[in-house]
Order: structure tokens, then C-alpha cells, then sequence
């Protein structure tokens, strides 16, 4: 048999795969945190235990009212995004004419907070949620669940839904006029602040939505939002800071190099996305995809 | 100002009460617990080993009215500096007498040192390394409930004399795991197996399918887990999304605790076999102890953890009280290791020279489904492994205390 680099091309596709769907899940989050920083300005640092909230809202769901996971996929977005809506409008919104880092600060202590109330309510070794679509199928060169398969499809969606939103309708032009000037938006008679408000709720529901997407794959414990969250950040931050596009592309691509090094050198698989950042924040500090400000 | 000459005051005192009651330091026995309040093992340590010291303290205490014992409780985050510093402000100047529980290695192996250099006592329950009763092993210190040395004798041979002589590895990439992977690694050759592979994870991980996708390519029969709390949850939860074990080969939890077999479920879990020092279900005692901790707990079952805290206070009291004294660490654990052990949880046992407690240790294998008849009836006993077969032999485990 052939090798690749020391390693038979079967398990090489397969791998590449792999790295594929987790990209999924940071496209997802990475998205999320791309559309409320370009146009909130804020570190959205709560993301995590947002998307911790998507999965433990699906297991809820699930348990105390009987709905499947088809049904978790509309309402738990719904509900978060709603919850979000509520601290924009109670928290967020008061620290717009502040530095970044209050609103950072503030994203922070929520994220504390959040993550100590669901390990109040549901322990620190979580819960479990059943597979929807058990099985799969094999491709020869491995196995991929069918689970697996609609992560990749439903994820790469909801991507391309939204960044065509954002850079095709006229919504989106609304809000990217927003971003630029807002005073010259709102004299044009549209409610900037409303639309601050709905985006924010939109970031958090795309982050439970990955959540939800995330319970049947994942152990569902508190902390999953902020074990993944920091890899998250570098995603967005190599993307470049508020790029839709940057960080959707970025999301998959990290995803495959990070499945890349769990064959050739696994050990040294959750710093390699790291040191990429170093590499380029050293060489463009705005992101691949960024525009320097 | 004010503050100070209060503080003053209030150490002035302190030493005299000393001073008036020689026997018991400070006028009592004062035990800390120190374990992890929040993180991944607050469920099989935890506030649920603070009630169970507690517990232990109220049981013992019933018939002895004169006798005065204080426990507190802290949080050590998982980190060996964090789980240092307040075990010398504890045995310094908070007068903790022993320090109980200490889950995670390196924050139990950072206390075993400075327990000897105080001079004072660590009852170690939830953490694994058997390098506590070897090459690190003090005067002071106390191995209770397990080790990696039992856990993997137990599975190891378990699941190599019936067949699964070919083993894969994924190892949570930290001393822990390394050690426990190496133990096991030793068990399985000495039975005539073979290990065809490891591969070495972060701590922690998420996202296992990668390194299944590699176990699954060596054709091991049995694919060993040497991680421990989400990192073992999820690698079996996403084992059986990509049909490992539909496809014919099977896992070996290496530290399992029923905590982790809670949050998977028994749909994923079952079949699993692994070993443990204790199991709710197992005798009335166990049960009686199990229904209290459950109703104080929020309807969680305690692990062998819990009832490790448990035991060990009730031996540590009750050496205490047979040297009428608890200033002399060394003192205190010398006496343990001369009475034998007997409560209600972990039954008649000894601890040996190396600070080892010796107990039967039991494989265990988690049931079906249909077999689960009520909230956390989880497991079935497969074999019970005798005491004088469970521990590393005295001899092999390079401890200095032991004489050639």
C-alpha cells in the first residue's frame, strides 16, 4: 500500500474530514462572533457559555417536555437569542461609548456566571443527549455518521444564509451602513439601536444553535463552552476581526489543519491553531480576511 | 491598626488555649478537606466529600460527647499551587490537623510534601497516582480508595485473560494518563498480550473521532481509555457515534466513576467493564449511606471517593483517640498504620507500610437499559478482586519507608 508522508491517503481523507465537521462548529461560533463584533464592537465573551446554554437547552427540551431534537433546533436559538436580546438591552447597550474592553469585561463575568448556574442546576459531569440520526454509512475510506454528515450540510447553510443576509439583502445593507455611520442611518429614519439589539440576538441564537448541533456528538457539560471558546477567538482573530466571510472560511480551514496535526503529531494538536495566530498576527495584523482600520 | 492588635489578641489566645490543653492542638481536631468545588471533578469529589467528612465526624461522634472536631472546606481548582498555598495556611495557621480528599495527582502530590515537612497528615481519596505509596511516599501520607497501579491490575487482567489481548491506547497526555497507560501497557504484556498502538490526546479534548479513526485503523481488539472525567465521557460517547463497538472491538474505561456512567447514560455506557474500590448498591450499609448522601446532595449517588473521605476520616479519628493526641503527624499515621481499619463503608482493612489502605477492589460492568430497575442502578459485579491480590506488592513500588 502507498503512503502519503508516512500515512495511507485513506486515513489521510479521513481525517481531512474530520477536521472538516469540527471546522463546522467553529465556522458556526467563529460567525457568530464575527457579526456582533463588526457591528456592536463588542468581544462577545459570553459566546461560549451561550452555545453551552444551546446544548443544555436541547437536553431540557428534551427531558422536561418531551421535544426532539428537530423541535430543539427552532426554539433553543429562539429562546437564547431572546435571553440575548434582554442583556443588550439591560447590560450591553449602556457601555457602547465605553473602551472595548467593558463590554469584554462585562461578556465575561456573564460567561462566569452562566457556566456557575449550570453546574448548579445540572453537575459538573453533565448530561447526556441521544444521537437523532444513528448510523451512518461506510465511505471506504471511513466511517462517517449520518450525524456527522448534517453537522457539515446544516452548518454550511446556515453560513452561507447568513452571509448572503449580511452582504446580499437589504437588511444587510442597512446594517453595514450602521456600522459605518450610524448618525447618517438613523437620520434616514431607521432604528439603529433596534437593529444593534436584534444582531446581538442573532449572534447569541447562532451560537446556541451550534449548541444544540454540538449535544449529541459532545458530553454536555458546563464547560464546553469554555473549552471551545478560546480556540474560537483565535479563529475569528486569524480570520480578521469582524469579517463574516474571513471567519466561516477560516472556521473549516483551521478544522482541517487541526485534524491534520492529530495524525502527524497529536500531542501538539490544540496549540497548532495558536501558533498559526502568532504566525499571523505577526505577519497581518488585521486577519486573513481583515481590513486594517 | 485596630484590625492588628485584634489579630494579636485573638493568636494570643490561640496559644494559650494551646498550652491549656496539650492533647488535642488548638483544643480539637480540625479537618480540611481540599478538592475541586467547581471543575470537572466536582462531582465525584467535591461538596459531596466535605458532607461526607462530615458525616463521618457525626457518626463517630455519637457516643463521644467530649471530643471536639471542626471540618472546612476549600476549593483547589485542579492546580498543584493553588492546593499548596492553602494547605500551608491551613496546617500554618488555619490549625488543620489532616487534609482529606485531594483529588487530582498533582495537587495531591503537592500536599503529600508539605504534610512531611509540617509534619502533619494527608489522607489522599480522590487522586490516582501510585507513585503516592512509591517512590514518593512519606511518613505522613495516606493512600485511601484507589490508584492507577489497581485500576489498571483490575481491568487490565480482567479483560486480557478473556480474550482482548490486543490493546490500542488513548491517553490523556499528562502524568496521569501516562501513568496510567503505562500500568496497564505492563498488565496486558504480562498476560501475553499486545499493545499495537497509542496515541497521546490533550487534556482536555473534545473532539475524539480523530483518534478513534486511528484506533479503529490498528485492529486492537480492546481500545484502552487512560483519561479520566469528559475526556473518558466523550471518547465513549463518540466510540459508539462511529460504530466502534458495532464494528467488534471494545473499550476499557481505566477510571470510570459512576458520576461518568450518570452522564452517559446506560445506552451509551453499557457493557463497559472497569474497576472501582466501592459501589452504592452493594451491601445495606452502602445503601443507607448512599440514600442520606442523595437526599443532601440533590438527588446525586455518592462515588468511591465520597466513601473513601468517609472511611478515612473515621480511621483517622479513631487513631487519634487511641494516641490521645493529634500535634504528632507522623505519630498519627503510624497509628493508623498499626490499628486495623473497620467501618461501615469500606468494611475491616489495613493500611500497610508504604501508606497503602488495603481493601478489596471490585470489576464492575455497567448494565443495560432493561436491567437498570431505578435512579443510578448502574452496575453489575463481575469479579471481586481480593485484597491481597488488588495493590502493587509492597516490594515493587520503591517506596523509601519500606526496608529491603
Amino acid at each position: 500500500m502507498f503512503e502519503l508522508l508516512g500515512v495511507p491517503p485513506q486515513a489521510l481523507f479521513g481525517q481531512l474530514f474530520l477536521g472538516l465537521i469540527n471546522g463546522a462548529f467553529y465556522a458556526l461560533l467563529s460567525l457568530g462572533l464575527a457579526v456582533i463584533f463588526g457591528m456592536l464592537n463588542v468581544i462577545n465573551f459570553a459566546h461560549g457559555a451561550q452555545y453551552m446554554m444551546g446544548a443544555f437547552g436541547a437536553w431540557v427540551l428534551l427531558k422536561y417536555l418531551g421535544i426532539p431534537y428537530w423541535g430543539a433546533l427552532v426554539i433553543v436559538p429562539v429562546v437564547v437569542g431572546a435571553l440575548g436580546v434582554v442583556l443588550e438591552r439591560l447590560l450591553l447597550s449602556r457601555l457602547y461609548h465605553l473602551d472595548h474592553l467593558y463590554g469584554l469585561l462585562l461578556t465575561f463575568g456573564l460567561a462566569i456566571i452562566f457556566e456557575g448556574i449550570a453546574r448548579y442546576a445540572f453537575g459538573a459531569s453533565g448530561v447526556s443527549y441521544e444521537n437523532p440520526i444513528p448510523g451512518g454509512v461506510n465511505l471506504g475510506f471511513m466511517f462517517l455518521p449520518w450525524y456527522r454528515a448534517w453537522v457539515i450540510v446544516f452548518s454550511l447553510a446556515v453560513c452561507l444564509g447568513t452571509w448572503l443576509m449580511i452582504e446580499k439583502t437589504k437588511l444587510g445593507s442597512y446594517l453595514r451602513a450602521a456600522v459605518e455611520r450610524p448618525d447618517l442611518v438613523q437620520a434616514m429614519g431607521i432604528n439603529v439601536p433596534l437593529m444593534i439589539t436584534l444582531t446581538y440576538g442573532f449572534g447569541v441564537a447562532l451560537a446556541a444553535l451550534a449548541g444544540v448541533l454540538a449535544a449529541p456528538v459532545y458530553s454536555v457539560t458546563p464547560k464546553i463552552g469554555a473549552e471551545i471558546i478560546i480556540v474560537v477567538f483565535a479563529v475569528v482573530v486569524i480570520g480578521g476581526m469582524g469579517s463574516i466571510l474571513g471567519s466561516v472560511v477560516t472556521g473549516f480551514g483551521l478544522g482541517m489543519v487541526e485534524g491534520l496535526t492529530k495524525v502527524f503529531y497529536p500531542e501538539a494538536s490544540n496549540i497548532v491553531i495558536f501558533v498559526i495566530m502568532a504566525i499571523v498576527l505577526i505577519t497581518r495584523p488585521a486577519g486573513l480576511f481583515g481590513t486594517a482600520k | 491598626m485596630r484590625l492588628r492588635s485584634l489579630m494579636l489578641g485573638v493568636a494570643a489566645a490561640a496559644l494559650f488555649a494551646a498550652s491549656a490543653q496539650a492533647q488535642m492542638t488548638d483544643g480539637g481536631i480540625k479537618i480540611g478537606v481540599l478538592t475541586d468545588m467547581s471543575g470537572t471533578y466536582s462531582d465525584l469529589s467535591g461538596g459531596g466529600s466535605v458532607w461526607a467528612a462530615k458525616k463521618a465526624v457525626e457518626d463517630y461522634l455519637k457516643d463521644k460527647p467530649g471530643l471536639k472536631v471542626e471540618v472546612v472546606g476549600a476549593d483547589h481548582q485542579n492546580k498543584a499551587d493553588i492546593s499548596a498555598n492553602t494547605a500551608r495556611q491551613w496546617y500554618d495557621v488555619d490549625k488543620v490537623d489532616v487534609i482529606v480528599d485531594l483529588v487530582t495527582s498533582s495537587t495531591a502530590l503537592a500536599v503529600n510534601q508539605i504534610a512531611k515537612e509540617k509534619n502533619k497528615v494527608a489522607l489522599v481519596s480522590g487522586a490516582a497516582s501510585s507513585a503516592l505509596t512509591g517512590k514518593d511516599c512519606t511518613a505522613n501520607t495516606i493512600h485511601w480508595t484507589y490508584d492507577t497501579w489497581s485500576l489498571a491490575n483490575g481491568t487490565g487482567n480482567a479483560i486480557t485473560k478473556t480474550g482482548g489481548d490486543s490493546w490500542f491506547f488513548l491517553t490523556a497526555d499528562y502524568a496521569f494518563g501516562q501513568a496510567l497507560e503505562k500500568d496497564t501497557a505492563a498488565v496486558v504484556e504480562k498476560n501475553g498480550g499486545k499493545v499495537l498502538g497509542k496515541v497521546r490526546h490533550p487534556f482536555p479534548a473534545q473532539d475524539f473521532s480523530s483518534f478513534l479513526l486511528q484506533a479503529q485503523a490498528s485492529k486492537a481488539k480492546i481500545i484502552g481509555l487512560a483519561n479520566a472525567g469528559a475526556d473518558t465521557t466523550n471518547a465513549i460517547k463518540q466510540a459508539s457515534e462511529f460504530g466502534i463497538v458495532s464494528g467488534g472491538q471494545n473499550l476499557a474505561g481505566l477510571l470510570v466513576f459512576i458520576t461518568d456512567v450518570h452522564a452517559l447514560g446506560l445506552k451509551t455506557a453499557q457493557g463497559l467493564i472497569f474497576t472501582e474500590a466501592w459501589y452504592w448498591d452493594a451491601n445495606d450499609n452502602n445503601r443507607a449511606f448512599a440514600k442520606e448522601y442523595a437526599a443532601a446532595n440533590g438527588g446525586k449517588y455518592p462515588t468511591m471517593v465520597h466513601a473513601g473521605v468517609y472511611s478515612s476520616v473515621i480511621h483517622y479519628l479513631k487513631s487519634v483517640e487511641a494516641l490521645k493526641g493529634d500535634a504528632d503527624g507522623a505519630a498519627v499515621v503510624a497509628k493508623m498504620k498499626e490499628l486495623p481499619t473497620d467501618d461501615k463503608l469500606y468494611g475491616k482493612g489495613t493500611v500497610r507500610a508504604d501508606g497503602r489502605k488495603i481493601h478489596d477492589m471490585y470489576l464492575f460492568e455497567v448494565k443495560k437499559p432493561a436491567e437498570s430497575k431505578g435512579p443510578w442502578d448502574y452496575y453489575k459485579t463481575r469479579a471481586t478482586i481480593p485484597a491481597a491480590e488488588a495493590w502493587r506488592p509492597l516490594d515493587a513500588g520503591e517506596c523509601p519507608l519500606v526496608k529491603k
